[in-house]
């Protein structure tokens, strides 16, 4: 049996489709309480392992407990323990805030007696008291999330997965139903997260990236920034930057140099010691160097640079 | 950004409401040519509609529009031959091929056939697409989608592009790819505005104008913007983020304060003076954590900072 305390459990799960392998031996442990984040590219099997999750869909082989049950065996007690929600298309905007909430209880089978009950608090955790005969679609972007959040929790569900849910939402909105989320991972909530926007990972306590169906990095947010880079970051101002970015494409030790604003950004191994030598390199072609510093990778860089090193290698080995 | 003489868009107050709501309210800002300029703010700011208004396919209340020297209030279609504007939907059809779809597109901006062939696989190849010509645009993944829309969207050459959201549902990796091409048109004197919701992305911008509720909040480059912000932005790591908050939460000279995954985002009045403070405090109160860094404020960061200290301070 696992371990009470985690309540996403993933063995070797497998996902063919034909010849093609979707989900590649992935194995996770996601503890009770804890936002977990679950990123990669398009196509890189993220949708198919949460299907399979959800028991939506069957593992070709490996094994998945969510809440306790068997993705494969028991799909529908890890359907009824789970809630989900994506920003974009759970709610019906011609309906009242009040008769999306009686649908999604009756979908997700709240019993009869405890319905008044659970869609108080729905409302209050939502913090639409009052406004259970506007019609959903007139609300703003961050109260529809909300309740579209409070739908998915209707019945109580110890594990909840959410799909991009605050893409498009006002920052301090999005701030607001950021703490919602932590408040209910505090209560013991499981919160398995996706998403392509790094915005949204920062808010995980801890962060899987997968590519070509396999795990390549798992960790922390500041883990992640720290150790999974292939190198380190310089930021270079300089004039003329088209110019610049070409003589440093093709400069030694330069992994990477792309534009970003006014700047570049280049992926160096020892960014003290590339510094004075970047510098040279370019007066010595008459570009001056306005500034240049090293910088704290964002979880972007760190996607890029994981996701692109694979491919690499790949095209090494192919 | 190199001709600051000619610019390519100039909204001058412009103004649209619909019924009950004021979508876009006396904007004013202008895009240089070989300039990219961000339109930034979340859902109901107003950037779909300002686009719609530049591309002349809506007609403004009040205000004036110049795209590419033509006015597109007076003149909607004045414009068209310069102009190329990318809704957040673009219209691929999804049971033609990527080059057939390019053809099609050719034709309705009436390309000649000689420029064609040539202008079609320079996009491709930018857009790291070249291999997939004969798919059918249905089958193509959402990041390539969206490159395709681009593609189409650049047949013929436009002087000024509109772009309602481009990277939406896009991963980082065609994420990227996607900018280095704005980049590359931007270089060839191309004035590219584009809008996203995603405030990080501002930060590839060259210029940047934050909306709320159809007002400018601020325009400017994003490091004029983060310099003049006057506030010191602080990251501090931590096993227990939670306890990390119940000690900090109403410690002196903190403006803001969320939780983040692995620690703390806060803003500050003074960053030199409240790191030892708060160093100080979470040792007393014996709350683990791991580092207190001083870190560049977010355009987020900018943006709530604006809003809560009561809107439009710096437009």
């Amino acid at each position: 049996m696992p371990d009470q305390e985690n309540s996403v459990v993933v063995e070797n799960l497998v996902k063919r489709f034909g010849t093609f392998v979707a989900v590649d031996r992935l194995c996770l442990e996601i503890r009770k309480g804890e936002v977990f984040g679950f990123l990669g590219p398009n196509g890189a099997g993220k949708s198919t392992t949460i299907r399979m999750l959800c028991g939506l869909l069957k593992p070709t082989s490996g094994r998945a407990l969510v809440a306790g049950f068997d993705v494969a065996r028991k799909p529908e007690s890890v359907r009824q323990n789970i809630g989900y929600m994506s920003q974009k298309f759970s709610l019906y905007n011609d309906l009242k805030v009040i008769e999306n909430l009686h649908l999604f209880a009756g979908l997700y089978s709240v019993p009869r007696d405890k319905l008044k009950e659970r869609i108080e608090w729905a409302l209050s955790m939502a913090n639409l008291k009052g406004q259970e005969n506007l019609i959903t679609g007139t609300l703003p972007g961050g109260w529809k999330q909300r309740m579209a959040l409070g739908c998915a929790v209707l019945h109580k569900p110890p594990v909840i997965f959410l799909d991009e849910p605050t893409s498009g939402v006002d920052p301090i909105s999005r701030r607001q139903f950021w703490d919602l989320i932590h408040q209910m991972a505090e209560e013991g909530v499981t919160v398995f997260v996706t998403t392509h926007y790094m915005e949204e990972a920062e808010y995980c306590n801890r962060l899987a990236l997968i590519f070509r169906g396999k795990m390549v990095a798992l960790g922390t947010p500041s883990e992640l920034k720290r150790d999974s880079m292939k190198g380190e970051l310089l930021l270079i101002e300089c004039e003329p930057l088209s110019k610049a970015l070409e003589a440093l494409q093709s400069a030694p030790d330069v992994s990477d140099a792309a534009v970003f604003g006014n700047a570049l950004h280049l992926v160096v191994k020892d960014a003290a010691e590339a510094m004075p030598r970047m510098k040279q390199y370019l007066a010595g072609r008459a570009i001056a160097v306005n500034r240049i510093e090293q910088i704290r990778p964002s979880l972007e860089d760190v996607f890029v640079s994981l996701t692109t090193a694979r491919d690499a290698a790949e095209e090494v080995k192919a | 950004m190199t001709d600051q003489l000619q610019s390519a868009i100039v909204a001058e107050r412009l103004t649209k409401s619909f019924p009950g709501v004021r979508a876009v309210d006396a904007l004013s800002f202008d895009v240089c040519a070989g300039e990219i300029f961000g339109l930034v703010g979340p859902d109901g700011a107003g950037k779909t509609t300002t686009l719609r208004m530049l591309a002349g396919i809506m007609s403004p209340d009040a205000g004036t529009a110049m795209v590419a020297g033509f006015n597109v209030v007076r003149n909607p279609e004045g414009a068209k031959h310069a102009l190329s504007y990318m809704p957040q939907r673009f219209g691929l059809y999804e049971d033609l091929t990527v080059d057939e779809n390019i053809r099609f597109y050719a034709d309705l901006f009436g390309v000649k056939r000689a420029e064609r062939a040539a202008r079609s696989t320079q996009l491709l190849d930018a857009a790291g697409m070249s291999e997939f010509r004969m798919r059918l645009a249905g089958k193509l993944s959402g990041g390539m989608k969206q490159k395709l829309g681009l593609v189409c969207a650049l047949i013929h050459r436009p002087k000024v592009i509109l772009l309602d959201e481009p990277t939406t549902g896009v991963d980082p990796v065609s994420r990227r790819d996607f900018w280095r091409i704005l980049y590359e048109l931007a270089a060839e004197g191309v004035a590219i505005l584009t809008s996203t919701a995603y405030l990080d992305e501002a930060e590839r911008c060259h210029r940047v104008a934050l909306l709320h509720q159809g007002k400018l909040l601020f325009c400017d480059t994003p490091a004029h913007l983060k310099a003049a912000m006057g506030k010191g932005v602080l990251s501090i790591t931590a096993p227990e983020p939670r306890a990390l908050r119940s000690c900090l939460e109403n410690a002196d000279g903190l403006s803001s304060l969320v939780l983040t995954g692995d620690g703390l985002h806060v803003v500050v009045d003074d960053a030199a003076r409240r790191i030892p403070e708060f160093q100080a405090r979470l040792k007393k109160a014996n709350v683990p954590f791991d580092a207190v860094q001083q870190v560049a404020p977010t355009i987020e960061d900018l943006f709530v900072d604006a809003v809560e200290s009561g809107g439009s301070a710096h437009a």
